[in-house]
């Protein structure tokens, strides 16, 4: 399968990217990894006429902490998050969450940027950031520009970036003492999108109670979802059977899976139940070490 | 059409490429070396494995333009003319191979696994390929050519090629 014929610009500078941008409009796509971007091209879902490789910006593939933030330009390749020690000390779910993506060779290419920029329900970082409270950074002709994540995912394959616009950065909060986090899908096989994925990040205070939630889901929504009934339920609470059950409970009803190959509507659901109990007890087990 | 240079296996081409050319593409049709293959086409099965500045990459979802100015490695250079890598000499010796549709994309992905770990466990063999598929031999084979490349890339005593029956 041969992608369609299109023009080729591999800028050095992020002006010179979003220069490039503005001057092509909608004829021209931002190619990161290339591993959504270029299997869409084979199969002809997507003819871009021009294709601006960012590869060579440098500047985009840190990852670093600064004033109580974790910055992680767009670039980082899942590799490069499923072995930074940075992350790993902050935020466990990312162990998660990059071994479940793909395979190796995928992730040596595949970038955070291009994970949430494709504005897939089916991708796992989108649930990911949905708990952790991250902010995506998009550089365009008027600068910068700070979109809170609840805020970025629109639609079917659409984000809250503009023409122009190019996702540099994403900013995560460091979070206080006494949290954790956790991820896990149920998929079909190694490299498979996830049947149902749950994101789940916890803060307990010295008494066990509840003081933040963020729980995310994958793959069982039109766009990547906030459990947001079920964090309240958690929120004062000690997490008790019942009240992580509530949780849950809350978490099947409020997405809005399809039925499909990887599953009925009703088995999803379910399985939303059980990953969200899970991975509440995952994380808050991981707190308690 | 751009002008792209690219190091294959030590050499440095220089050619005038198709924007949308494939960087299998590249390898197999304008530089002949048929070692890498094409199996799914779709990025599943890892038969096009190669190693782009010593990373292993699915070589079917890349484009030749995006390896300008980079070094490619296929299995025609893992060792030089007429000598065994460890990992074919594994692959040999275990019957890491049945009809060797995969093999090369196996020997690639295994030669970035054992750089970045050169004393693997069987699961983290097993994880390590789980981007490459293999319809014939079960695995079992190619996780021994792979512990038996590792013993004898860290000069220890090589495993038994004693077949297993199980
Ligand atoms: C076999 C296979 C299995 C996979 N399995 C999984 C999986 O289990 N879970 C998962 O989450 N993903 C999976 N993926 C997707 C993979 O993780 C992609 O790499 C990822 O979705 C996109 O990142 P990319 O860097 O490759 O982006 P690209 O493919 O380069 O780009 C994707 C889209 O985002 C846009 N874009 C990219 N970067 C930017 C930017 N910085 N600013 C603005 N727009 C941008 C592009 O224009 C394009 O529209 C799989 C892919 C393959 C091939
Ligand atoms: S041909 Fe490239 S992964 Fe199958
Ligand atoms: S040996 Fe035939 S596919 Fe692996």
């Amino acid at each position: 399968m041969i992608p369609a014929p299109f023009e080729y610009d591999a800028p050095t500078t992020l002006e010179e990217a979003i220069g490039l941008l503005q001057k092509y409009g909608d004829e021209a796509k931002i190619l990161s990894g290339g591993h959504s971007l270029i299997p869409m091209m084979k199969l002809r879902f997507a003819s871009p006429e021009r294709l601006i490789d960012i590869n060579g910006i440098a500047g985009l593939s840190h990852i670093s902490e600064e004033n109580g933030t974790v910055k992680i330009g767009a670039l980082v390749r899942e590799v490069e998050a499923e072995h930074s020690d940075l992350l790993k000390k902050h935020f466990p779910i990312f162990e998660d969450v990059t071994h479940l993506i793909a395979d190796p060779q995928v992730r040596n290419m595949g970038t955070l940027g291009g994970n949430l920029a494709h504005g897939d329900a089916a991708n796992d970082h989108p649930a990911v950031m949905i708990a952790l409270g991250a902010t995506v950074i998009a550089t365009g002709p008027d600068g910068e520009r700070a979109i809170p994540i609840d805020e970025f995912f629109y639609g079917f394959y659409m984000t809250a970036l503009q023409h122009g616009e190019i996702l540099t950065e994403i900013q995560i909060p460091v979070p206080p003492a006494g949290t954790s986090s956790a991820y896990h899908k149920l998929e079909r096989k190694v490299g498979d999108y996830a049947t149902a994925g749950v994101a789940v990040q916890l803060t307990l205070d010295a008494n066990g109670v509840c003081t933040a939630a963020g729980i995310g889901l994958t793959n069982v929504n039109p766009v990547p979802l906030r459990a947001a009934r079920s964090e309240a339920a958690l929120i004062g609470k000690t997490l008790t059977t019942e009240t992580i059950a509530e949780a849950a409970k809350y978490a099947s009803e409020d997405c809005s899976p399809s039925s499909d190959l990887r599953g009925s509507e009703e088995y999803k659901r379910d399985m939303v139940a059980v990953l969200v109990k899970r991975m509440i007890k995952k994380a808050s087990e991981r707190i308690l070490i | 059409m751009k002008e792209i240079t690219i190091t294959v296996n030590g050499t440095a081409h220089t050619l005038q490429v198709e924007n949308r050319l494939l960087l299998v593409h590249f390898i197999r049709e304008v530089l002949n070396l048929t070692g890498t293959h094409i199996g799914c086409d779709t990025s599943s099965c890892g038969a096009c494995t190669i190693l782009l500045n010593g990373k292993s990459v699915k070589s079917c979802t890349v484009l030749a333009v995006q390896a300008n100015g980079k070094e490619i490695q296929t299995v025609e250079g893992l060792a030089p003319e007429g000598s065994l890598h460890p990992l074919q000499e594994g692959f040999k010796e275990n019957h890491g191979l049945h009809c060797g549709f995969c093999t090369p994309g196996m020997m690639m992905r295994a030669s970035e696994l054992l750089q970045n770990n050169p004393n693997p466990t069987e699961d983290e063999i097993r994880w390590g390929i789980s981007g490459n598929l293999c319809r014939c031999t079960g695995y079992n084979n190619i996780v021994k050519a792979i512990q038996y490349a590792g013993a004898k890339i860290r000069g220890e005593e090589l495993p038994s090629t004693e077949p297993e029956f199980v």
